[in-house]
């Protein structure tokens, strides 16, 4: 058994800003990633982000998890277990249960949890949807930018907000031919700027289309064609406006869920929200959830962005650490300006489905800690 | 395909390594996910569904969905999207559950 004062899961944008918090008030943290290097999502995104300058706007995303992930390696107060997945949590006895390169299991005894384990892409029913050749964008994305293959030659991307935008830029950029951006919506969900990147390049963005079947080559049983159609204003296909694409690679990108199984383990009250992206845990403003000692950040507490998983991190930890007595009398006015700086990153109109998501779900003042 | 002209990125490759898919050799590098091997060699089908028999690709490439299972160095059931290519690997195609020998 190890034991640990907090045990940050995920080394994502989330969760490397809590393990640094904590550690900048004075807390032994101990970071868990089921991959072979740290930054989470960041690892892959080689465009400019967008977000407040504090959380490296216009900054490419691979360079701020190498930012991150480089001051957390150098932290003495820091430690990091890579290739580790937390597989469960024992709520009799607070023990979290990690898988270590697929063969080793190690038990650890933490006092405090940081859950930031971010999310998975959400699927898509149609004819054929498990053929091979078709994948989540997230994945086309990891296996081109983290390894250096492309998936195929010609690929439908289901799904205009920004993941299947960006995705949809890189695959051009690696060379690969992306013959439409279709969705099921009236208009593009993404950012203009993304979207005006891709429509430069020549690539149709089709929206009240949605997939209607996807066909395999006989021979090899993997995809050779997609079939879409058009969607009315009441969001129901129009027969006869079927169009074939001849695609090996189909790129579904259709929203993100929360990775919350760590929480319902734990017995974290649940709710199901759908502008945070599905369930997420009842939590108060410090990050915590209705199980004490447990906190979330970033995606996992809702799906947003970088900038917001960075700050909610921040917050997670120098309340856990705060919760374990450590405090160099800068916790309150820490405390305060991470809040502010939220509330600012949601302010606009772009922020208004995630404060409809939030106003259900975060329980009011929740000091318990301070 | 490799991608070997990158407008942002450069590929740090490790070594390369030998390992044979259903008996074939193929090539790969040392230390990435033996599904990304593959993909370069043109494989595509991972498995066949238990029940339906159907062809499985991967889906998510992190570990999440279990739609990439094989069989590795006899041991069934191994997510070939994470899994690390080690040299003379032996790969194959899992039919279903999988047995342990
Ligand atoms: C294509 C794309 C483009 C984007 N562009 C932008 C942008 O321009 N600006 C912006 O602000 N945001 C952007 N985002 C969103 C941003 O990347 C995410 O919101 C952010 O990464 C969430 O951070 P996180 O730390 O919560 O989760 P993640 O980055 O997903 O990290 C979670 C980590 O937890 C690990 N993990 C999960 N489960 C376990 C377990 N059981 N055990 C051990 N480890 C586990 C995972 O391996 C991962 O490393 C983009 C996302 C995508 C996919
Ligand atoms: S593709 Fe999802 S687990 Fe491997």
């Amino acid at each position: 058994m190890k034991d640990t004062e907090i045990a940050v899961i995920g080394g994502g944008p989330a969760g490397l800003m809590a393990a640094l918090a904590a550690a900048e008030m004075g807390a032994r943290v101990t970071i868990i990633d089921r991959n072979s290097r740290l930054g989470g999502q960041l690892v892959k995104q080689t465009h400019k982000f967008f977000g407040s300058e504090k959380e490296y706007a216009s900054v490419r995303g691979i360079d701020i998890g190498r930012l991150l992930s480089d001051e957390v390696l150098k932290n003495p107060r820091i430690e990091t277990m890579l290739d580790s997945t937390v597989i469960g949590y024992y709520p009799d006895d607070g023990v979290l249960g990690v898988e270590f390169e697929g063969k080793t299991f190690v038990k650890i005894k933490p006092k405090k949890v940081v859950v930031a384990t971010g999310a998975s892409e959400k699927f898509l029913p149609f004819e054929n949807n498990d053929l091979p050749g078709i994948y989540g964008a997230g994945a086309v994305q990891t296996l081109m930018n983290e390894h250096g293959v492309v998936p195929g030659e010609n690929v439908l991307m289901v799904g205009a907000g920004n993941i299947g935008l960006i995705v949809s830029y890189q695959l051009m950029q690696a060379k690969v031919n992306v013959k439409a951006i279709i969705d099921a919506a009236p208009c593009i969900g993404g950012y203009w700027v993304h979207a005006s990147k891709v429509a430069r390049l020549g690539v149709p963005i089709m929206t009240s289309y949605t997939i209607k079947a996807a066909y395999p080559n006989e021979a090899t049983g993997t995809l050779e064609r997609a079939v879409i159609w058009q969607l009315d204003d009441r969001w129901q296909p129009i027969p006869g406006t079927e169009k074939v694409l001849k695609v090996d690679v189909i790129c579904i990108s259709v929203g993100l869920s929360p990775l919350t199984e760590i929480l319902w383990q734990a017995g974290c009250e649940m709710k199901y929200v759908p502008q945070l992206g599905g369930h997420v845990a009842v939590r108060n403003e410090n990050m915590e959830t209705t199980v004490p000692g447990i906190y979330v950040a970033g995606d996992v507490a809702g799906v947003e962005e970088a900038s917001s998983a960075m700050i909610e991190g921040r917050l997670a930890g120098l309340n856990a650490a705060k919760s374990l007595g450590y405090d160099d009398g800068t916790y309150s006015e820490k405390r305060l300006e991470a809040i502010k700086r939220l509330q600012n990153l949601r302010s606009g109109p772009v922020g208004e489905k995630i404060r409809q998501g939030l106003a259900q779900l975060v329980s009011s003042g929740g000091d318990y800690n301070a | 395909m490799r991608i070997t002209e990158h407008p942002i990125l450069t590929f740090k490759r490790g070594r390369e390594v030998e390992f044979t898919f259903n008996g074939k050799k193929m090539k790969g590098y040392e230390g990435e996910p033996i599904a990304a091997a593959l993909h370069d060699n043109g494989v595509r089908v991972l498995s066949y569904s238990k029940h339906l028999h159907r062809p499985r690709g991967f889906y998510c490439a992190i570990g999440n969905c279990s739609s990439c299972l094989m069989t590795v160095n006899g041991e069934p059931n191994v997510r070939v999207c994470t899994e690390k290519l080690r040299e003379g690997m032996v790969v194959e195609t899992q039919k279903g559950r999988g047995d342990i020998k």
